[in-house]
C-alpha cells in the first residue's frame, strides 16, 4: 500500500514534466513569444544589476546639478538630462527595479488572496460560496483604478502602501478563475479516493487540488504582470503612490509633461520604458497562453 | 421576456445597496481626517467640530450611512467639504462630458475593430492576422497617458492640426445645454461650427482612449469568427454553394457578435473609471478629473459620488448587455 502510495505521485510528476516540455516546444515556435521572454529576461536583469552599473548613481539618490539641465541625448547622457540635471537613463534604469517588484508584488497579493478565496467558496460551495462571490462580484463593478486612487491617497505615498491599494482590486479575477477550477477538480477521481483515504479538507486542497490548478493561475499571472506594471506607473502618473525622488517610471513622466515638447526626450524614455515592459509581459503570456489552454490555441 | 427583464431590474437593487455599503465603508474607514484637512492648519477645535456637525460627520457610522442612503434616493448626494458645491449638481455636469468621451471611443473601437477582427479570422496565420496581433497586443500595452501625450506632442504641438486640451474654447459660445453632450446640443441648435469644435477637441482623447477595447474587440472578434468558421453549418452553407462573402456578413458576423458584445459591455464600466488619466492629459473636465481633485483632497462624497455612478453605469450596460444577447442570439431564452 505504502509503495503504490508513493508510486502514484512520481508518475504524475513525470507526465507533467512531459506536459511542459511538449509546451515548450509549442512556445519555441512562435517567435512573438520568444521576444517577450527575451524582453522579460532583459527587464529582470537590468532591474537587478542595472542600479548598480548605472553612469550617475548619485542621481539616482537624488542629487541634483543644476549646471547640466536639459541636456539633449548624447554620448554622455544617453537619455538626456531633466529639469534637475540628473541623466534620465539612469533614472529610467533605476526604475525599472520599482516597476519589476511593485508588479510582482501586486500579482503576488492579488493571486494569493484570491486563490484562497477562490478554492475555499468552490471547494465548500452553499452559503460560503454565495457570499465570497458576491463580494468579488461586487468588488469588480467598483471602478479599480479609483479604489486604488482613494486608498493610495489616504494611505500617503509609498511603494508598499501603493501595493496595498493596487491589491485590493486585483483579487477577484483570481478568486473567480480558482473557484472554476476548484467545482470541477473536487468531483475528480483522485480526489475521491484521498478522501477515501482518510485525508482532510486542507490536505485535500493543498495536495491535490491546488497543483492541478496551478497552470491557469500562472498564466493569468503572467498575463497580469503587464497590467499590474502599467497601474503602478498610472498611479505615479496622477501623483499618488510613489513620489520623488523615488524614480518610477510613471512619475517621471508626469514631471515631464510640464517641459513638451521642447524637452521630449524627459518624457519619450520613461513612457517607452513601461510599453516595453507592459509589452514584453503582454507578449509573454499570451504566448504562455496559447502553450497551455488549448482552446486559444487555433 | 417582459418578467425577464423586470426580475432583472429588481435584482439591481441589492447590488447597488451592496456597492453603495462597499464605497462608504472604505471611504470612511481610511485613515485621514479630512475635516481637520478642509478646516486648515490653524483651526481650533472648537471650528472642527462645528465643521464636523455641519456635514454630520459627528454622528455614529451607521447614522452617517442611513442619511447617505436616503439622500441618494431623494437626489441629495451631499456635499463638497472644499467647494460647499452640492455633489449631485456637479454630477450633472461632469458625467456628459466623461459619457461623450468613452461612447466616441467606444464608437471607434467597434467602428474599427470588428472588421479588423474579421479580417485576421479569414486570414487567419497569414500575414493580416499577425499584423493584427502585434498591433493589438502593442495596442494593450501603450499605457494611455503616454499614447495621449505624444499625440499631444505630434498632432497639437508640431503640427498644430488639433487643440492640445479642455473640451470647448472659452472664445467661442457654447451650444445651448440640452442633454450636457457638445457634439448633440450642437446640433439640436443647428450649431455646425460648434459642433465641428467639438469634434476637434474630442479628436485626440477619443483616439487615446479607443486604443485598448479597439485591440480588445479585435482580438475577441478574431477568436470567436475562428471558432464559428469551423461550425458544421458553415460547412453545410459552403457546401450548398453560398459564397463566402454571403455566409460571413450573414451567417458567421452575427453569431461572433454576441461574445464580443460581452466584452463591448464590461468595457464601458472599464473605459468609465480609467477616464481619469486621459482626463488628466489632456484637461477634459469630466468625472474622472473632478474624481482626481477630490482623492488628492480626501473629500470623500464627491469620490463616493463619482464611484456609484460609474458603479451603476456599469451594472446597467451589463443589464443590457444580457438583454442584447436574446436579440442577436434566439438561443438564449429569457424565461
Amino acid at each position: 500500500m505504502t509503495t503504490l502510495a508513493e508510486k502514484v505521485p512520481a508518475s504524475a510528476t513525470s507526465s507533467r514534466w512531459e506536459n511542459a516540455r511538449r509546451g515548450f516546444y509549442r512556445f519555441r515556435n512562435s517567435w512573438l513569444s520568444i521576444a517577450g521572454l527575451l524582453i522579460v529576461l532583459v527587464l529582470f536583469i537590468i532591474a537587478v544589476i542595472g542600479p548598480s552599473i548605472v553612469p550617475y548613481p548619485e542621481h539616482v539618490a537624488g542629487s541634483v546639478s543644476t549646471a547640466t539641465r536639459f541636456q539633449p541625448p548624447s554620448a554622455l547622457h544617453w537619455f538626456g538630462t531633466n529639469e534637475l540635471g540628473q541623466d534620465v537613463f539612469s533614472l529610467v534604469v533605476a526604475g525599472s527595479q520599482i516597476s519589476l517588484l511593485a508588479g510582482l508584488a501586486v500579482v503576488a497579493v492579488g493571486a494569493l488572496v484570491g486563490t484562497l478565496v477562490g478554492a475555499v467558496a468552490g471547494y465548500f460551495g452553499g452559503w460560503t460560496d454565495e457570499v465570497l462571490m458576491r463580494l468579488a462580484d461586487l468588488k469588480l463593478t467598483v471602478p479599480s483604478l479609483i479604489l486604488a486612487m482613494a486608498v493610495a491617497a489616504a494611505l500617503g505615498p509609498g511603494i508598499l502602501n501603493m501595493v496595498i491599494a493596487i491589491s485590493i482590486s486585483w483579487w477577484p479575477g483570481y478568486a473567480r478563475l480558482v473557484r472554476g477550477e476548484v467545482i470541477a477538480k473536487k468531483e475528480e477521481m483522485f480526489v475521491q479516493a484521498a478522501r477515501a483515504l482518510g485525508a482532510g479538507t486542507g490536505r485535500i486542497l493543498r495536495r491535490h487540488i491546488l497543483p492541478n490548478i496551478l497552470t491557469p493561475v500562472i498564466i493569468k499571472m503572467s498575463l497580469d504582470m503587464g497590467f499590474a506594471i502599467l497601474t503602478v506607473a498610472s498611479l505615479g502618473f496622477i501623483g499618488i503612490g510613489v513620489k520623488p525622488p523615488t524614480p518610477e517610471w510613471g512619475s517621471l513622466l508626469s514631471i515631464a509633461r510640464t517641459y513638451m515638447p521642447d524637452y521630449w526626450w524627459t518624457a519619450v524614455f520613461p513612457g517607452s520604458a513601461i510599453f516595453l515592459a507592459v509589452f514584453g509581459f503582454n507578449l509573454l503570456g499570451d504566448g504562455l497562453r496559447d502553450v497551455f489552454d488549448p482552446k486559444a490555441r487555433r | 421576456m417582459l418578467t425577464y427583464i423586470l426580475r432583472r431590474i429588481v435584482l439591481i437593487i441589492p447590488v447597488l445597496i451592496g456597492l453603495s455599503l462597499l464605497v462608504f465603508a472604505i471611504a470612511r474607514l481610511l485613515p485621514g481626517d479630512p475635516i481637520q484637512l478642509a478646516a486648515g492648519p490653524n483651526a481650533s477645535p472648537a471650528e472642527i467640530a462645528d465643521l464636523a456637525r455641519e456635514f454630520g460627520l459627528d454622528k455614529p457610522l451607521p447614522v452617517q450611512y442611513w442619511n447617505y442612503v436616503t439622500g441618494l434616493v431623494t437626489g441629495d448626494w451631499g456635499q463638497s467639504i472644499f467647494t460647499r458645491r452640492a455633489v449631485a449638481e456637479d454630477l450633472k455636469v461632469y458625467l456628459p462630458a466623461t459619457l461623450e468621451l468613452v461612447f466616441t471611443a467606444m464608437f471607434l473601437a467597434i467602428l474599427i475593430g470588428i472588421p479588423a477582427g474579421l479580417t485576421a479570422a479569414v486570414y487567419r496565420n497569414r500575414w493580416p492576422d499577425y499584423m493584427s496581433r502585434v498591433v493589438s497586443l502593442g495596442a494593450i500595452s501603450m499605457p494611455r497617458f503616454f499614447l495621449g501625450l505624444l499625440l499631444q506632442i505630434g498632432f497639437a504641438m508640431w503640427l498644430g492640426w488639433l487643440p492640445l486640451g479642455g473640451r470647448f474654447p472659452l472664445t467661442e459660445d457654447p451650444p445651448a445645454f440640452v442633454t450636457g453632450f457638445l457634439t448633440i446640443d450642437s446640433l439640436i441648435s443647428g450649431d455646425l461650427r460648434a459642433f465641428g469644435i467639438t469634434l476637434q477637441y474630442l479628436a485626440l482623447p477619443a483616439f487615446a482612449m479607443c486604443l485598448s477595447p479597439l485591440a480588445t474587440i479585435t482580438r475577441m472578434m478574431r477568436a470567436s469568427t475562428i471558432e464559428i468558421l469551423q461550425q458544421d453549418y458553415v460547412l453545410t452553407e459552403r457546401a450548398l454553394g453560398l459564397s463566402s462573402r454571403l455566409i460571413l456578413f450573414k451567417y458567421v458576423l452575427r453569431n461572433a457578435m454576441s461574445a464580443t458584445l460581452t466584452v463591448i459591455g464590461l468595457y464601458v464600466g472599464w473605459l468609465l473609471g480609467g477616464t481619469v488619466l486621459v482626463e488628466t492629459v489632456f484637461d477634459w473636465p469630466g468625472l474622472g478629473l473632478y474624481a482626481t481633485k477630490a482623492i488628492v483632497t480626501q473629500d470623500f462624497m464627491p469620490v463616493i459620488g463619482v464611484t456609484i455612478v460609474i458603479g451603476g453605469i456599469f451594472i446597467i450596460s451589463n443589464l443590457i448587455v444580457d438583454l442584447l444577447y436574446g436579440i442577436l442570439n434566439p438561443k438564449v431564452r429569457y424565461e
